[in-house]
């Protein structure tokens, strides 16, 4: 047996069924190896999707996802794969090759110091030495990546140590970290003392952030908020924690969100953070936020709570138990006034736009196409003015909304909608993007076709990058710089070539009917829709 | 405000480079920093003098507990701590100054431990101050060379 087929060997131990990569010499003896077992291998068409589809898929699994790329430039153009899963705190397990142990320092062809290049965006990197400890390094990276705060980790294997024989292969059944130990349970202390505040509060607030998902804490979160009617706002990682639809669910906050949303931040007199970081693009300002506000923080992360903002019951943990712990409680408090006025609040603060007749409404188009979405379907949101729309105006229900909030990588909705479809073929997935994001991505139509993967595909078309023109119109007084995506391809030939389904909505006359036809049917769709290139979020 | 770190990390290639670009990373000063085998030779000590508002250092300190290559943090202030450094000092001397050299060295508790016709190396062990102090009697005269390790710290003894 050699290293490579022990590569191969942890990741059947893990479950594994899914590798996105792409081979070079170097991660060769691995795809050799992979040949003789039943993971399923998927040759996407730059590294950098790899990660994000295997973002998507660990996002649907809740095991880390992989990829295998190989050494130099295949490592780096990982990069911001890993980058994006590490600023949204999702599990991945990066394989890459590496040059041979002999020559690594001495600059050969397609040498990168790929551990050095990631230390700021991996939570831990393994450069293995001795294939005799590839067992112990794979059981401790799948640990590492999906426990505590969760984030990719990152195994280096030069390709003499694939090759390198060993005797035998035992993958380990415990893990032996003496310096990692991440705290589950919350204390007790604590939790008593935010049922304490709970009682003392007259306009209770909870944030829900990306980490309620990641703990899968959303039943025992909205367990809490029917149980004590506690109103709900959310960050952008958390929007679909709880239905969008849910009467106590008061949408995104944050300087794209709903006024009322932010509103209720202002004017609460307690806040609980649950896994939400506190950070700028949610809280404005949150050290005079949270001035007069009893804060409750609770993250899985020590070091992020009093990062942004000192919070008043610090609480480490995860959500999970925390919140069902917190509905053990008796809670003695009324909050109906306060939930009569954000109420008030929501039905006052309309939020107007503009109309923009000749044109498909983006918000418009989002919020119907969401109604008529399967139940428990997956959206994906990219990045731009579209992600803003999708934050805003798309309908969660049982189904899933998928974006990079945290570190917003151009190109995410693609590659991560595959790898939500391969995760769940019988649900539903529909990849919502700006044209400026959809030509980031669009070799992976390649990938959709090869491996018939159906997903479906929004293009919200205005010949500009939308968000950055936007804030050009802003601040610069519509001196428009390096924005114009005017050589953009026809998309309908683009779709031909690909062999998908194609269909142009150039305004919003008959729109019921084409939603139909691109939601009806399991398969890949190419959906442009010629929105207003001045329109704003 | 001013803290030391004592920081035990597992004894592996990779890890200063891992505990320095986090400082790097995040804007956080590193005034000193001083690193060696412990009586385990599995465990390394890095003490670590870093300077910052409460909060920030408040922020290094979980910082550093999250890098898995990190055993334990332990942080003091300086008064809470002994501290010292060893510095090896190269001076250019001459008749005219050679004994006030030798009675800075008396009175600063330093030694003259190689000397050639020109020059000398004076050692000197002591508290990072006089450390300081050192360096700035010497400078009226004609420094060449100057080596210092960092500042080393254990706690005091305060059995509780």
């Amino acid at each position: 047996m050699t290293g490579a087929d022990a590569m191969v060997k942890c990741l059947m131990a893990e479950g594994v069924d899914h590798v996105f990569g792409y081979p070079g010499v170097a991660i060769c003896p691995f795809y050799n190896a992979i040949l003789d077992s039943d993971i399923r291998t998927i040759l996407i068409r730059t590294e950098q999707n790899a990660a994000h589809s295997a973002s998507g898929m660990a996002r649907l699994t809740g095991k880390p996802g992989v990829c295998a790329v190989t050494s130099g430039p295949g490592a780096t153009n990982l990069i911001t794969g890993i980058a994006t899963a590490f600023a949204d705190s999702i599990p991945l397990v990066c394989i890459t090759g590496q040059v041979n142990s002999e020559l690594i320092g001495s600059d050969v062809f397609q040498e990168a110091d790929i551990t050095g290049a990631v230390e700021s965006f991996v939570k831990y990197s393994y450069l293995v030495k001795d294939a005799n400890d590839i067992p112990r390094i794979f059981k401790e990276a799948f640990y590492i990546a999906n426990s505590g705060r969760k984030a990719p980790v990152l195994i280096d294997v030069p390709i003499d140590v694939q090759q390198q024989k060993i005797k035998s292969f035992e993958y380990p059944e415990e893990i032996k970290l003496r310096t990692y130990k991440p705290t589950v349970k919350g204390n007790a202390l604590q939790i008593k003392k935010i049922v304490k505040e709970l009682e003392k509060a007259k306009r209770p607030l909870i944030c829900a952030g990306g980490g309620v998902r990641l703990a899968n804490a959303k039943d025992e979160l909205r367990k809490l908020v029917e149980e004590y009617r506690i109103p709900v706002v959310s960050t952008m990682m958390g929007i679909g924690v709880m239905s969008t639809e849910h009467e106590l669910y008061y949408g995104m906050v944050g300087n794209n969100g709903f006024p009322w949303a932010n509103k209720a931040m202002k004017e609460a007199d307690l806040i609980m953070m649950v896994g939400a970081r506190v950070a700028d693009r949610a809280v404005n300002q949150p050290e005079r936020v949270m001035k007069d506000t009893v804060l409750i923080h609770i993250d899985v992360d020590p070091a992020e709570i009093g990062k942004n903002a000192g919070a008043t019951i610090p609480i480490v943990g995860d959500a999970k138990h925390i919140l069902s712990d917190l509905a053990e409680y008796e809670i003695d408090g009324d909050y109906s006034e306060w939930i009569e006025s954000l109420n008030k609040y929501r039905n006052e603060m309309p939020v107007v736009r503009d109309a923009h007749p000749g044109y498909v409404d983006p918000a418009e188009f989002i919020r119907r196409m969401s109604l008529k979405m399967q139940d428990n379907a997956i959206y994906v949101a990219d990045v731009g003015q579209n992600q803003i729309w999708s934050c805003k105006y798309h309908v969660v229900r049982n189904g899933r909304f998928l974006t990079t909030g945290g570190m917003g990588t151009m190109g995410y909705s693609i590659p991560a909608a595959v790898g939500a479809k391969l995760a769940r073929p019988d649900r539903q997935v529909v990849a919502v993007c700006g044209d400026g994001s959809f030509q980031m991505s669009m070799m992976e139509l390649a990938t959709m076709r090869q491996y018939n993967v159906p997903v479906k595909i929004v293009v919200l078309k205005n010949n500009y990058l939308g968000m950055v023109r936007q804030y050009q119109h802003f601040t610069y007084d519509d001196k428009y710089s390096v924005v114009d995506l005017s050589g953009s391809p026809d998309l309908e030939h683009i779709a031909e070539a690909y062999g998908m389904k194609f269909m142009r909505i150039t305004d919003m006359e008959g729109l019921d009917d084409k939603l139909d036809e691109l939601l009806s049917k399991d398969e890949a769709y190419l959906c442009e829709c010629i929105i207003d290139p001045m329109d704003l979020v | 405000m001013r803290r030391i770190f004592s920081v035990l990390v597992e004894n592996r290639s990779g890890v200063l480079s891992k505990v320095a670009g986090l400082f790097a990373r995040r804007s956080f000063n590193i005034d000193s920093l001083a690193v060696g085998e412990t009586d385990d030779n599995a465990v390394s000590l890095m003490t670590i003098l870093s300077s910052g508002t409460e909060q920030t250092l408040e922020q290094i300190e979980k910082q550093l507990n999250k890098k898995l290559d990190v055993i334990k943090v332990k942080t003091f202030d300086e008064d809470r701590a002994i501290s010292r450094e060893l510095m090896l000092i190269k001076v250019k001397y001459n008749k005219g100054n050679r004994r006030e050299i030798m009675e800075i060295c008396e009175v600063m508790k330093a030694e003259i431990v190689d000397m050639s016709q020109h020059l000398m190396i004076i050692q000197i062990c002591d508290t990072p101050e006089k450390i300081k102090l050192m360096i700035s009697m010497l400078q009226q005269i004609s420094i060449v060379e100057v080596a210092r390790t960092g500042t080393l710290a254990l706690s005091k003894c305060i059995e509780e």
